[in-house]
């Protein structure tokens, strides 16, 4: 019998420019500076302008932290729809719980209370994620429908607590710093936070073994079950995960709005999942990446903008986020198909 | 024969009321290919799954070099150097080969950045690369994802996933059924290179044709216990077909 071939080619990684090319983060960051482009063009002092340029970043901010998050969830193959609820949830019980450590108006607060509250956030966030990640990976409901659930309750549970109306005292040192401050000569507080959760995304995702396993429970479950790696433990923390940074998003906008925004959120999770699927993560689990949201997220904002700068009727943009949106959906489903076909 | 590599006794397994094996045996010697054949419902992927630690038998026993062991878990098996193929291709196709042939198994750079998590890419992609090789795993790159490897390639990563890591015993459970005759050629020429460097292979097939071309040694399973044993150089397609129909029966069956 003779071999089919004895010379083994050295394994080698294909070109930069190759990989770029067959990666959707390329096109559609692409997309986004053709965008950029044609409105700057269309009204140079408009997008270009600095002031702009910082409240687009700084309204994407929360959207942005929620997204990163999400990133992790869909490549997993899973969804999270209940971000919007949770965050608002997680503002809700921060704010009640800094007012309390200062016996009902935290308005003059000081450091040590809006620390605690920050950290109630978080901590508020956690627990919907774990919960969440409990009944998805262990008692095995689809993932659409616990965090449909949890939407939902996370909510109520929000408006029990506050009686339905939103809380309004937050301590004006939180408001001053993280909610309207700057940093590094400039840059608004917001929109540090949330560059520093992308790139720990990005960290996360493309280098350690706990992005690793993310790609891999979504791109085949059962064969990263029997190569021993703990499926029900990882998904659990990945839905853990988004609760977290849905309940840093919840401090992040109670800090900028100074008001815990009870009926802002409702579309959250769909913002996210549009942000993150342009992005060129796959609906279908195993393919994404954090950068690719980072861009994904922007185009919304940006049609956003654009329209308004250069004064076309604004409910214009969503349906040109839903024909981008389908669109990048549509040629991952080509891909696929074109690869599934070998 | 010297001591077995892997021998099982007498195994009996119910499901329920089905008695899918009856005192079941078998034995793998080191460096040799052993097909276990038998016809629909003979128990060989029960057998196998006893084997690989997926199922517990009712009774019976299980020998490593002699000694008796308790596979209670796939984990136990494969810590004792007992690996398994599936026959639905257990790889990630959107990971490159080099991630699927580490899964669950990878290396992690040194000191702090390990300590965090950080894996070790280029070293695993440099020693896959040689693995590869060593087992005549021809890939153009590691650095495409295996979904866009042909059916033989994507085959023969999975294999060589298995294989890298078993010291003593591959199970493989039909690794060529949908492969074309050239990717199957390919597959064939992986498992006797395992054959070459002493590790134990287990084939489940129903292409009698390639049993007797790869095989050492044939055992016949039917209606759960092992009906007949074939020196592969000396059976013939007829032996091989009787047995598994019970037109031959060389076991006591007392």
């Amino acid at each position: 019998m003779t071999t089919v071939t004895d010379s083994v080619a050295p394994l080698e990684k294909q070109s930069l420019g190759r990989r770029l090319a067959g990666a959707n983060t390329l096109w559609i960051a692409l997309v986004l500076i053709a965008l950029i482009i044609v409105f700057g063009v269309i009204d140079p002092s408009g997008i270009l302008n600095i002031t702009n340029l910082q409240f687009l970043l700084i309204e994407t901010a929360v959207l942005l932290v929620l997204s990163v998050g999400m990133t992790f969830v869909i490549i997993t193959s899973g969804i999270d729809l209940s971000v919007g609820s949770v965050l608002v949830f997680s503002g809700i019980t921060s704010a009640l719980v800094m007012n309390a450590l200062s016996g009902g108006d935290s308005t003059n607060a000081g450091w040590g209370v809006i620390i605690i509250g920050g950290l109630v956030a978080l901590v508020s966030g956690a627990a919907w994620g774990v919960l969440n990640g409990l009944l998805i990976a262990r008692a095995k409901i689809p993932a659409l429908i616990v965090t449909l659930g949890s939407f939902g309750a996370a909510l109520g549970a929000g408006e029990l607590l506050t009686g339905g109306s939103d809380v309004r005292t937050m301590p004006t040192a939180l408001a001053r710093s993280l909610g309207s401050g700057t940093l590094l000569g400039g840059i608004p507080t917001m929109v540090v936070v949330a560059a520093v959760v992308a790139a720990i995304g990005v960290w996360l995702l493309s280098t350690t073994r706990f992005g690793r396993y993310t790609y891999a429970i979504g791109s085949n479950e059962v064969a990263a079950q029997r190569t021993g790696i703990g499926v029900t433990r990882h998904l659990v923390l990945v839905y853990a995960l988004s609760g977290v940074l849905a309940g840093l998003a919840g401090f992040m906008s109670l800090a900028y709005f100074t008001t815990t925004t009870l009926t802002s959120h409702g579309t959250d999770n769909l913002n996210a999942i549009a942000g993150v699927v342009l992005g060129g993560t796959s609906l279908f689990g195993g393919v994404g990446s954090v950068i690719g949201t980072v861009i994904g997220v922007f185009i919304p904002a940006v049609l956003n903008k654009g329209f308004t700068i250069i004064g076309v009727n604004v409910f214009w943009q969503p349906i040109a986020v839903a024909i981008v949106l389908v669109a990048a959906v549509w040629f991952d489903q080509v891909r696929r198909r074109a690869r599934n076909q070998r | 024969m010297s001591t077995p590599l892997l021998e099982a006794r007498s195994l009996v397994k119910h499901y329920g009321s089905v008695e899918a094996l009856r005192g079941a045996s078998f034995q793998v010697a080191a460096g040799e290919v052993v097909s276990l054949i038998g016809d629909n419902g003979a128990g060989k992927s029960t057998f196998i799954k006893c084997l690989s630690g997926a199922e517990q038998p009712d009774s019976g026993e299980i020998l490593l070099e002699g000694k008796q062991i308790q596979l209670d878990s796939p984990t136990t098996a494969r810590a004792l150097g007992i690996e398994t193929v599936y026959q639905d291709l257990a790889v990630a196709p959107d990971l490159d080969p080099a991630a699927n042939l580490y899964l669950g198994r990878e290396i992690r750079r040194k000191g702090l950045l390990g300590a965090l998590g950080m894996l070790d890419k280029a070293e695993m992609r440099r020693r896959a690369s040689e693995e590869f090789g060593r087992l005549g795993v021809t890939l153009q790159s590691v650095d495409v994802p295996i979904g866009a490897l042909s059916g033989g390639q994507r085959q023969s990563v999975a294999v060589a996933r298995s294989v890298v890591w078993a010291s003593k015993v591959v199970f493989m459970d039909e690794p060529t059924a949908a492969l074309g005759v050239v990717q199957r050629e390919r597959v064939l020429d992986v498992i006797r290179k395992v054959r070459d460097q002493g590790i134990g292979v287990v084939l489940i097939s129903h292409n009698m044709p390639e049993v007797l071309s790869v095989s050492d040694r044939v055992e016949v399973l039917r209606l759960g216990k092992r009906v007949a044993r074939f020196k592969a150089s000396e059976a013939s397609l007829t032996d091989l077909v009787g047995a598994m129909t019970g037109a031959l029966v060389q076991e006591d069956l007392s």
